[in-house]
């Protein structure tokens, strides 16, 4: 079973957003990392680099397949996990912790309000998986 | 519309082991248990256990066999004892490679062919085609009705060795002996597409459930695991082993795919045998070369560039698990394919700094001798 925390908000291409004060912090999901297996790649963007809400701003790649990510908001970047350069793995043993993405500013915070709640990601899961 | 994916003997094991089934060549097979990186590497440090039934065997008996097969395939069969497997290619009269395959001599008139799965009614139909001048010949496709299992591993000796009666010590390489492994008639094949050593089990298909079985629980004492399509691709990567339909195909020849030691002019005629001689004559303009890709990964498809051009293309790409980095094959032309050539591959619109390197990317730990 995927872990879903009920704080955080979700998109339908598996990526998470958590709201630290006025910045968004971006990860992919504990169902997206099991899905994808060994994650061997993490390309992200630069730190001043914009994103746009729905649009890829990275890629995933694990032993088998490449998975473009997916901004839930529109924003400006502040900070990059520079961590996953060297190891990857992170994003599969702690998804939701050491394995975040990037850190962005978002410039359209209504946005927020438009992304998954944990229960609607749970319920749009059972039905992706059925 | 698709024709629906076909299912191996174990098919009902691998669900409810839990394994991710996925299409591959006209099959719904496992592509991991638990994880590729961990099944790759227990293969390498223990044993795993594939189920390959989806690959197809023929037949070839009678006293016209041996003239078919040498008229069909680039390897000399008639270098074969009993006992003994040979790599081997089929190839078109345009020296294309149609697929590649083992052939096994079970008696002086009595051989098996192992090709891959996706290629059965390709092959089936190209065999039996192209040997009909032969007279005495008879071919069976018996894909069906046999199953196959690769042991694979440093511990696969030990495993097999206590389920059978067989002295596998004395067991060589591309050797194989008929007898007996938990109880079922098998051809016991010192094969595999690892490069460690280990075996390929040929059962019949209403076995390969109770085999699989034994194996699976004998092994567990040595680390066995069962290993899916995945890591059976990484395996064979990191010993720079070709897949059909990535890395050759009918548009590639032999030579440039490193393949010519299994291409022998000098047995007598063959299909294609003038085309790849020409080849020869005339100078490669490409070659299958190895890649460590030093950003990212490259994959099939993904375009190698030098001085400013494209100068070939790559046709595998993966994390490789025991090289730790991301390696691939790739085509490229002649004159960047010495070892230490650097280049780029472009992924993604973006070129990353790749090499050429020796390969195999791992040396090979299959039984010598």
């Amino acid at each position: 079973m995927a872990n879903i925390p009920p704080e955080l908000r979700y998109t339908r291409e598996h990526e998470w957003a958590r709201r630290e004060g006025d910045r968004v912090r971006i990860g992919i999901t504990d169902y997206a990392q099991q899905q994808l297996g060994d994650v061997v790649f993490v390309e992200l963007p630069g730190v001043g680099a914009r994103v746009t809400s729905h649009q890829s701003f990275g890629v995933v790649e694990s032993v088998k397949s490449v998975s473009d990510l997916y901004a839930p908001m529109t924003g400006e970047v502040v900070e990059v996990n520079a961590e996953l350069k060297a190891n990857p793995a992170l994003v599969n043993r702690d998804p939701y912790g050491q394995g975040w993405m990037i850190l962005i500013r978002p410039s359209q915070p209504g946005e927020w309000d438009e992304l998954l709640s944990a229960q609607q990601y749970e319920t749009f899961i059972a039905q992706e998986g059925a | 519309m698709d024709a629906p994916l076909k299912r191996t003997p174990l098919y009902d094991l691998h669900v409810k082991a839990g394994a991710r089934m996925v299409a591959f060549g006209g099959w719904e097979m496992p592509v991991q248990y638990t994880g590729i990186v961990e099944e790759h590497r227990a293969v390498r440090s223990a044993a795993g256990c594939f189920d390959v039934s989806h690959m197809g065997e023929f037949e070839a008996s009678g006293p016209g066999a041996l003239e078919a097969l040498q008229y069909l395939t680039t390897n000399d069969v008639g270098a074969l004892d009993v006992g003994q497997v040979q790599y081997s290619l089929l190839c078109n009269p345009d020296g294309g490679i149609v697929d590649d395959l083992t052939v096994y001599r079970l008696g002086p008139d009595r051989f098996m062919l192992t090709v891959n799965a996706a290629n059965i009614a390709k092959d089936w139909a190209w065999v039996t085609e192209h040997s009909r001048r032969f007279a005495g010949a008879a071919w069976r496709d018996i894909s069906t009705a046999t199953a196959l299992i690769a042991v694979q591993g440093p511990r696969a000796e030990a495993l097999v060795g206590r389920l059978t009666a067989t002295d596998l010590g004395r067991l060589g390489y591309y050797r194989f002996a008929e007898g007996t492994v938990a109880g079922t008639r098998a051809v016991i094949s010192r094969t595999g597409y690892t490069g460690e050593d280990g075996f390929e089990l040929y059962v019949p298909a209403e076995q390969a459930a109770s085999l699989w079985t034994a194996l699976l629980e004998t092994g567990a004492g040595l680390g066995a695991v069962p290993v899916g399509l995945g890591a059976r691709d990484t395996l064979r990567l990191e010993m720079r082993y070709c897949l059909y339909g990535n890395d050759i195909d009918e548009t590639t020849n032999p030579l440039e795919a490193g393949l010519g030691w299994v291409v022998k002019p000098a047995k007598g005629d063959f299909i294609g045998r003038e085309a790849i001689e020409r080849v020869r004559a005339a100078g490669l303009r490409r070659r299958l070369v190895g890649l460590e890709v030093l950003e990212g990964v490259a994959r099939h498809g993904h375009p190698v560039v030098a001085d400013g051009r494209s100068i070939g293309v790559v046709t595998s790409g993966s994390y490789a698990p025991s090289v730790d980095r991301a390696i691939a094959l790739a085509y490229v032309e002649s004159g960047y394919a010495t070892p230490g050539t650097d280049v780029g591959v472009e992924v993604r619109g973006r070129v990353r700094p790749a090499r050429v390197v020796k390969t195999p990317f791992l040396p090979p730990r299959v039984k010598k001798g």
